[in-house]
Parts: structure tokens; C-alpha cells; sequence
């Protein structure tokens, strides 16, 4: 049984800081699935958490073209992918992710691409805009592992 | 130890390595003493034809697969250009930045050559690559001003020697390329992005819609992508709620107008740095643009403008060495070895590997990462 909440964001400040608050309270193994339409803000809300989590700032380039990128942070190992151009699943075991969804905290854009290697304790943020507002959005949150539901309600 | 005048007097002869992206290449280029080099053979074993195919440019994710393609393309590059491992000096390889299964496929097969062979091991930075190209195909003089622009990159660089490079700005969030990439795929039209959008473009009024400038107003030479792009799908929003759907020329228009919009930030950026640059007083001023984004017409057009009202020359090198190619990979490398720059069997691929600064690596000998 699929449990979900909802937040709305204002502004992409209103996101940002929303991706502080969850980023707060990931750990390794943690896996963040951001679905969504392209432009809906989902790398955005990425590049927010990470850099939130960094001790020093560094730029967090869209990981579209490089697939992954991976960053070393005081919360531990954080792998940012886009699976968008990713055409069958022997890809997903070759850039080594069923070991990072063990190992590292995951932020995975497109992951559709995943299909049955998607892990179970996961939790889904999805993504939606406002037709008449450009800067607003609405998050959704959607999960099974229980743990999530108390992170989600602090936020 | 050779001293620098000798080392400089040197024929020197240098086999590329390049697996950093979704292409896998090998080279070799000469160089005797100071004359230009010459690029004696350029192997790209690319995957062009399946881009479109499969609606997007498509990754070669499999570590064991680039393996494989180099072992190939080094021997063609070897075989074309008429030279054994006898012939050659060093052996020079993208190290990083990339995707890490390529880089350590590259690094790993450059390794195993350099210990058979016992010829010395170069790691190269990708970028260092492309920013040292004007050098290859123009003999550029230091200092000379880069701007990179390509699907994953987008900065501009002060090139003082081939270590020696000072970042100016670049992107916070998407390349320029990435976002032709993904206007192409909100617009339907097919990849890569780059050419069908420009073509688009050309039939389109680039008046109609009136994009976004980002970052124009603020100061410095940083550039952001990522809003235009979505803003560029509002307005496909817009109008498919009015109308029902888009005709050729509301596709042609959105895409001029986005393409006006690009064209407007790299040239006001492009002027912005290329003050600073000018500032310092470089003896023969030039400015350079590499990657695949270059290639775009309006956008090298509007450049060639903007250098000769700032008093500086403009050079574009051609589109195969603009790209991702050894070529680039192996003059870096024979640059770095007329520097004195060897390094060992311990060379670790870097995933993460910023030009202007020295990074720590990041991954060892295949810890983790794709597997080989």
C-alpha cells in the first residue's frame, strides 16, 4: 500500500528550500525517485539537496549528458543520475547502481528507466507544474517503507 | 635529465586515448620541434548513425565495450598512420572528467599498452583536450581565451600554458547543447537537438516569442540554461491549449526564438570575458570556441561579430576536432610531455576533474563505478 503526501512550492526557493529539509534527514542507502515531465524542476530540486549538503560550494553540472555524477559530502557518497537516455536495463547494472542504492544516498531522475531494478524502500517525488503559475509547482511524495512517512511529515 | 631547449628541439610523436563520452577514439600526432603539429591519423569509432535511431544521443555505458572499440581503433589509428609502438614517444589518455566506466576503460587499456611497451603514460584532462586544440590547429599563442561549449560543457577559459588555465564563468545548471538537445524533444523533432533546431530555426521569426535572457542582468560570465528550456515548453503549452496543437511555423518560431535567445547570451558573456581577456594585454588576442555546439551557425556568426568590434581574432577549429576526439588527446599529451609531464601505472581515473585547479581523484583502479 502506496502512502503520499503533498507539499506546493511557491517559488523555486520555496523548492530549494524544501530539498534542504529532506537533505537533512537522508542517509546512505536512501533512494529518491524524481519523476516528473522535462522542466518540471526535477534537477533543480537535485542540485539544491546536494549543494545543500556539500561543505564547500562546487557547481552541480545536470547530470543529462555524464549520466552520473557522484559527490563526496558530509551526509556520504551522493549519486545524482539522469536515466533519460538509457535503453535497457543491463545499462542500469553497468553504471553500478544496484550497489549504490545500497551504498550511497541516490537521486535518480528519470526512473522509469529502472523498471524492475527500482528499489522497494525508495521514496517517490514527483514533480508537476502550475499551468498559470510559472515558478510554482506541485511535489508529490509517495512510498511503501515506513521510515519515509515520518521524514515526510517534518518537512 | 633532458634539459627544456633540448626537449623543445624534439620530434615527438604521441598515441591518443579518448573514451571519456559516448565515443571511443584514438590518435597519433607529430610534432617536430616547434612546427605546427601534424595530426597523423584520427579514429572516432562513433555511434552517429544510431543517434538518431533511438530519439537521443546514445551512451556507451559498457566499460568492456569501449575495451573492445579501442583495441580497434588503436590499431587503425596506428595502422593509418603508418607507425609501430617503436615509432612513438608516449602514450596519452582522458583520464577524466566523464563517464567512469569509459574513462576507466581508456586509462586501463593505456595502462596495459604503456606496460607491454614501456613507453611513458600521460594522463590527460578532456577538457584540457579541447582548450588546447586552437594551439593544434592554429598555433595559437598563450594567453588566448576558450570558450567551450558543447551538450555537457559550457565555460570560458584563459589558456596561459597547457596546465595553466583560468576559469572566467561557466554554467550553473544545463550546456547550451543540452538545452537544444531538449528543445528538440519537447518540439518533437529529432536528435541530436543541435542541427534540427538550427534548421527549424532558420525558417522561424525569431520575434514572435520573446524567451528569457538568463542571467543577462547579473554580472560576470556565468550562464544559465535550464529556464529557458521550460520556458520554451510553456509556450508550446500555450499554444496547444489555444489551438489544439503547433503548425510548422509555430515550431519554426519557438525554435528561432529560442535559438535568438542563446544566441543573445553567449555573445553578451562572450564580450564580457572577452574584456577581462583583453585587459591583460595578450600579444596576439584570440578567441577560440570548441565543442559541438560551435557548429551552429548564428551562433559562431554572432561571435565573429562580437571578437572583431573587441578588437580580437576568432578561430572555430574544424567541426572533427571540435567534437570529441584523441587528436586533441594526444596533442595535450605531447604538449605535457615537451612539459616534463610523465605519470605512472598508479594514474586513476577522475570522473570529476575541474581544469582550473587540482582536484583530488576521485576514484581508484576500478573500486566502483561501471564495471570493466
Amino acid at each position: 500500500m502506496t502512502a503520499t503526501a503533498e507539499i506546493s512550492a511557491r517559488t523555486p526557493e520555496d523548492t530549494a528550500r524544501l530539498a534542504e529539509r529532506l537533505g537533512r534527514r537522508l542517509r546512505p542507502g536512501d533512494v529518491l525517485l524524481l519523476e516528473g515531465p522535462i522542466g518540471a524542476g526535477k534537477t533543480h530540486f537535485a542540485r539544491c539537496l546536494i549543494q545543500s549538503l556539500m561543505d564547500t560550494p562546487e557547481d552541480v553540472p545536470s547530470p543529462t549528458f555524464t549520466l552520473v555524477q557522484t559527490y563526496d559530502t558530509a551526509a556520504g557518497e551522493i549519486w545524482h543520475a539522469d536515466l533519460y537516455r538509457l535503453t535497457s536495463l543491463d545499462e542500469i547494472e553497468e553504471l553500478g547502481l544496484a550497489e549504490a542504492f545500497e551504498s550511497a544516498i541516490c537521486l535518480i531522475e528519470w526512473p522509469d528507466r529502472l523498471g524492475p531494478l527500482s528499489p522497494p524502500g525508495a521514496l517517490t517525488v514527483r514533480f508537476e507544474s502550475d499551468p498559470d503559475d510559472e515558478l510554482a509547482r506541485r511535489i508529490a511524495f509517495g512510498w511503501t517503507d515506513p521510515r519515509w512517512k515520518a521524514v515526510v511529515e517534518k518537512l | 635529465m633532458m634539459q627544456r631547449a633540448e626537449r623543445m628541439a624534439q620530434t615527438l610523436t604521441i598515441l591518443g586515448l579518448e573514451s571519456s563520452c559516448d565515443d571511443t577514439a584514438a590518435a597519433v600526432v607529430r610534432q617536430a620541434g616547434d612546427a605546427r603539429a601534424e595530426i597523423l591519423s584520427s579514429v572516432v569509432f562513433g555511434q552517429t548513425e544510431l543517434h538518431a535511431a533511438f530519439g537521443g544521443v546514445v551512451p556507451e555505458i559498457a566499460a568492456r565495450a569501449h575495451a573492445e572499440k579501442l583495441d580497434v581503433c588503436v590499431a587503425d589509428a596506428m595502422a593509418q598512420a603508418d607507425v609501430g609502438f617503436g615509432d612513438l614517444d608516449a602514450i596519452a589518455v582522458t583520464a577524466g572528467p566523464g563517464l567512469i566506466g569509459g574513462v576507466l576503460s581508456g586509462v586501463m587499456c593505456a595502462k596495459g599498452l604503456s606496460a607491454a611497451t614501456g613507453l611513458p603514460l600521460i594522463g590527460v584532462n578532456h577538457l584540457a583536450g579541447h582548450a588546447l586544440t586552437p594551439r593544434l590547429t592554429d598555433g595559437a599563442a598563450w594567453p588566448y581565451l576558450m570558450l567551450l561549449v558543447s551538450g555537457g560543457h559550457c565555460q570560458f577559459l584563459i589558456a596561459r600554458g597547457c596546465q595553466d588555465f583560468t576559469r572566467l564563468g561557466g554554467t550553473i545548471d544545463d550546456a547550451p547543447g543540452e538545452a537544444f538537445d531538449k528543445v528538440a524533444r519537447i518540439l518533437g523533432l529529432p536528435q541530436p537537438g543541435g542541427p534540427s533546431v538550427e534548421a527549424e530555426a532558420a525558417k522561424g521569426d525569431p520575434a514572435r516569442f520573446r524567451f528569457p535572457r538568463p542571467l543577462l542582468d547579473r554580472e560576470g560570465c556565468d550562464f544559465s540554461f535550464s529556464g529557458l528550456k521550460t520556458a520554451v515548453l510553456r509556450e508550446r503549452d500555450r499554444i496547444v491549449a489555444e489551438k489544439g496543437g503547433l503548425t510548422r511555423a509555430d515550431r519554426a518560431d519557438l525554435c528561432a526564438g529560442f535559438q535568438q535567445a542563446v544566441v543573445d547570451v553567449l555573445a553578451e558573456k562572450t564580450r564580457r570575458a572577452v574584456r577581462i581577456y583583453m585587459a591583460e594585454g595578450p600579444s596576439r588576442p584570440l578567441v577560440a570556441v570548441a565543442g559541438g555546439v560551435s557548429a551552429n551557425k548564428a551562433i559562431r556568426a554572432r561571435l565573429e561579430t562580437v571578437c572583431a568590434a573587441e578588437g580580437a581574432s576568432f578561430t572555430a577549429p574544424p567541426l572533427p576536432l571540435c567534437t570529441d576526439n584523441a587528436a586533441m588527446i594526444a596533442y595535450a599529451g605531447l604538449e605535457l610531455f615537451r612539459a616534463g609531464v610523465r605519470d605512472g601505472l598508479d594514474l586513476m581515473a577522475r570522473p570529476r576533474w575541474p581544469l582550473d585547479r587540482a582536484a583530488a581523484g576521485m576514484l581508484g583502479g576500478g573500486k566502483k563505478g561501471a564495471k570493466a
